[in-house]
């Protein structure tokens, strides 16, 4: 996505632009919204919050509302209820945001796959930054995929 | 003006996205001031359809697709499900198998309740307690990694026996850590029973008396905080139940004070259970055969899960694939007590309420249809599906 602010640039804005991006990659701000999955991947997304695995150390924070948020942790495929939420969650979210999808039925479906009530992978709802597969993946593989997003971010 | 403030209803609606829960549910409590005079439930947003989705899979397929109702308790899925079938093709999984059976479904309980115990603490704002039991549930998580090899899903059942055996290195594995796990155990049972501020938040509340939680049909740790006596380990024993008898615990208050310590109690149990098969491992083969087609038949089987009882009826039409697979779970039976228990508690007690029961939506969101007297109709794949998109468009 692009991380670039649509304003003439000047000096000033050159070190503004560089803050945001430096403070950005300090400290993402997720949330996590369940959109039809098992459980499993949303135990270890917990998981990677908790003493032993200790995402916080990245800066990373679990966020309860979308409107602070700027990463959206998507598990499981998504079903046609959960559809629309998923879209208004991202909505709500302040610009520039990135999705994080989780898990085999996130990436593609999984083992629901041609069940009647699914929509399908998070990808075809949501433009999605970052794939992370596992059925559910390790809580190493997570925090890997989130700082991989992070470098991404990082001005070249 | 007064008549019209009496007539205004204020409804506070939380969910399906909600930062206390995990998982999307969406619920919608009416209250009076702070105090909640009226609650609903709306599930749904995970249903996927998977009890139609196992007709159109082969009965080794449905084993991994089983598995993946809930991540949670995946393991006591696959267990009623095999079982069943085995029922159905006549083969008795060897002692060993059954043993590792329910030494895994003890795991998995423990992994289980500690999970909630800290979801729980979280609900009332005791961070520090779910950090704490998180942490020592990864020793539980290693367990299961070394002997399965993978965290969540471990994939223990195949038809027939398990597909991993626990040799003399690994038994030793998991006794060293249920001994810390003991330990731990019981300094939660004393946390639980003495902090003053944490009982201020469970003592005396949603009670439910057992009259109430036997006419609301609630199962499992619930029902026997209420001092219900029912546990299907101890009613209709399986697997190696049979040879390694459980202890039933049961509380009498009723409130969430009663649910923590049936939960607590319920691992000290599980600990001692797990030693004792482990003790006493029957020696043999670990997977009996199982013909690819099942004869034609219908049976049920009821497991203990986590949560309480699970139940599944199978019916096969002499095919490779099942005719009809139907589960009832026990998250969904425990609704109804939170939604009559709730109203009358303040709004700040909801949380902890909801949490009280360990609701699991992955495993309770399925397609329910009231017959009607007088109308009968079978549904096609097509049909459900057209259904489905036609319903949420």
């Amino acid at each position: 996505m692009d991380m670039a602010v649509k304003t003439p640039s000047s000096p000033m804005q050159k070190v503004m632009d560089g803050l945001r991006a430096w403070a950005r990659i300090n400290s993402p701000w997720v949330i996590h919204y369940n959109s039809g999955s098992c459980n499993g991947c949303d135990i270890e997304i917990l998981a990677t919050l908790t003493p032993r695995y200790d995402l916080e150390r990245f800066g990373v924070k679990l966020q309860g509302s979308p409107r602070h948020a700027d990463v959206l942790i998507a598990t499981g495929p998504v079903t046609r209820q959960s559809r629309e939420r998923l879209l208004r969650i991202y909505e709500q979210m302040p610009d520039p945001k990135f999705v994080v999808a989780v898990g085999s039925c996130g990436l593609s479906g999984g083992v629901f796959h041609g069940c009647y009530n699914i929509v399908g992978s998070i990808d075809e709802v949501l433009p999605v930054s970052a794939y992370i597969p596992g059925c559910p993946p390790r809580p190493e593989a997570i925090i890997q995929g989130v700082v991989a997003l992070l470098q991404s971010l990082k001005p070249q | 003006m007064p008549t019209q403030e009496q007539n205004q209803k204020f409804i506070v609606p939380i969910g399906p996205q909600h930062p206390a829960l995990k998982e999307p549910g969406h619920f919608e409590f009416t209250v009076d001031g702070e105090i909640v005079t009226a609650a609903s439930v709306r599930l749904g947003y995970v249903h996927r359809g998977i009890e139609k989705g196992t007709e159109d899979r082969t009965w080794t397929q449905n084993v991994y697709l089983l598995e993946r109702i809930c991540g949670i308790c995946s393991h006591v899925h696959v267990t009623a499900y095999v079982v069943a079938v085995e029922q159905l093709a006549k083969v008795q999984a060897p002692p060993r198998a059954e043993a590792i059976r329910t030494i895994v479904a003890e795991l998995e309980r423990i992994h289980s309740h500690m999970l909630w115990l800290g979801v729980a603490a979280h609900e009332g704002g005791f961070d520090s307690l779910f950090m704490y039991s998180w942490r020592d549930r990864e020793t539980v998580m290693d367990i299961l990694e070394t002997i399965s090899g993978n965290r969540v899903h471990y994939s223990a059942n195949i038809l027939g026996g398990v597909k991993f055996d626990i040799d003399d290195q690994k038994r030793d594995f998991i006794l060293k850590g249920l001994e810390f796990l003991e330990e731990r155990t019981n300094h939660y049972m004393k946390i639980v029973t003495t902090d003053e501020t944490f009982l201020g938040r469970t003592r005396n509340i949603g009670t439910m008396t057992k009259e109430q939680a036997i006419e609301l049909g609630a199962v499992g740790p619930t029902a026997r905080a209420s001092g219900v006596t029912i546990d299907i380990r101890d009613s209709a024993p399986y697997s190696a139940y049979k040879t390694f008898p459980v202890n039933v615990i049961t509380d009498e208050t009723g409130d969430l004070l009663a649910r923590f310590v049936v939960r607590i109690k319920e691992l000290l149990e599980s600990y001692r259970l797990i030693r004792e098969i482990l003790d006493h491992m029957p020696e043999g083969e670990l997977a009996a055969r199982i013909p690819r087609r099942i004869p034609a038949g219908e049976t049920i089987h009821r497991v203990e899960a986590p949560r309480g009882e699970l139940f599944y009826y199978v019916k096969s039409g002499g095919g490779d694939k099942p005719e009809r697979i139907k589960v009832r779970t026990p998250s969904l039976c425990n609704w109804s007590s939170v939604i009559n228990f709730a109203v009358g508690h303040k709004l700040a007690d909801m949380p902890m309420i909801l949490a009280g029961i360990d609701p699991c939506f992955s495993c309770n969101d399925r397609l329910i249809k009231i017959r009607r007297a007088n109308q009968s109709q079978v549904w096609t794949w097509e049909d459900l599906r057209l259904h489905g998109i036609e319903y949420y468009r």
